[in-house]
């Protein structure tokens, strides 16, 4: 019988030690920041947490333009290259 | 039509360069705020790049039934351009939806389908450059898909529930944020034209240099 009081106390205390100690780190009601009800206003999250606009817009308009000059110099440059061998063909068959 | 080109190109380069002030004119929405100006560059590629799989798609039934040697280089150009115009929809669209909606990406309708169209126009470049003999007819095939998905992307946000705004916001968009609109979709557009002729006159030329030097083996 004793060794079965002895066990079940060791599984208590095996079971709940993890938790004790969490309990115990809670800080008291008063301290804790009062429960949230409604959705914070954009202007209100904290600075770490906000994405900045101006940093997206930016992306956004230099992709677009990086992007567009990319092709059309893509373009001019196969353009002339394509261009210069007919003309060396041409040139040749005649 | 190719002395319209450099003007085109003139043109467009400078209504974008001049884009970024008569866009800042432009109210702010007033959910979204700033970061809604990238509509004023998103939706005018996202037309386009409609537009294109259509022209695309028109191009390869020319050339698969209506047998038209030429139609195939407006195809290719079509294709290209697709890519092109659909890659700036879809890289301007997540950098908006990151601040609007929290998340760079949705599988919402909408934005799969643009997906799946866009990995149509890659796959159909990718087949005409390593398929080897017959890959310009897969090509054209594959175009006839990419065409088909077009109806299906544009009424997707009017069918089923999305967080994607439906295609009548635009309609209804207040003068001073349709004026800024309009004038992109001007210098995309004419850009666009441009660049189409540009790149069909490329693909033509090839096809006289590969006639030429297939002319030169036979002699």
């Amino acid at each position: 019988m004793r060794f079965y009081r002895a066990l079940f106390v060791a599984t208590t205390l095996a079971v709940t030690a993890p938790i004790m100690p969490a309990n115990a780190m809670q800080p008291p009601a008063a301290m804790q920041p009062p429960a949230q009800s409604e959705f914070l206003p954009v202007e209100d999250i904290p600075p770490g947490e906000q994405i900045p606009a101006f940093t997206m817009l930016g992306a956004a308009y230099g992709f677009v333009w990086v992007a567009l000059l990319g092709y059309v110099w893509s373009i001019a440059r196969r353009l002339q290259k394509v261009e210069s061998e007919l003309a060396d063909l041409e040139s040749r068959s005649k | 039509m190719s002395k319209l080109n450099p003007l085109f190109i003139g043109l467009s380069g400078v209504m974008l360069g001049v884009a970024p002030w008569v866009i800042n004119a432009a109210p702010y929405e007033s959910t979204m705020g700033l970061v809604q100006k990238v509509f004023y560059f998103h939706f005018p590629a996202a037309i386009l790049f409609l537009v294109a799989a259509l022209i695309c798609g028109v191009a390869s039934a020319l050339f698969l039934f209506g047998k038209k040697p030429r139609a195939d280089g407006w195809a290719i150009a079509a294709a290209e351009l697709g890519l092109v115009f659909g890659s700036l929809t879809l890289v301007t669209g997540p950098l908006w939806a990151r601040k609007a909606w929290g998340v760079w990406w949705v599988w919402d309708p909408r934005l799969t389908s643009s997906l799946l169209l866009w990995m149509i126009f890659s796959a159909c470049l990718l087949l005409r450059r390593y398929g080897g003999p017959g890959a310009d007819k897969l090509g054209a095939g594959m175009a006839l898909f990419g065409m088909a998905n077009v109806p299906f992307i544009y009424v997707s946000v009017n069918v089923w529930r999305t967080l994607h705004p439906q295609t009548s916001v635009v309609p209804t968009l207040p003068t001073d944020m349709g004026i800024p609109l309009w004038f992109c979709f001007a210098a995309f557009t004419m850009l666009f034209v441009a660049l189409l002729n540009l790149r069909a006159r490329l693909e033509h030329q090839r096809a006289r240099v590969e006639a030429l030097y297939l002319a030169e083996d036979e002699a």
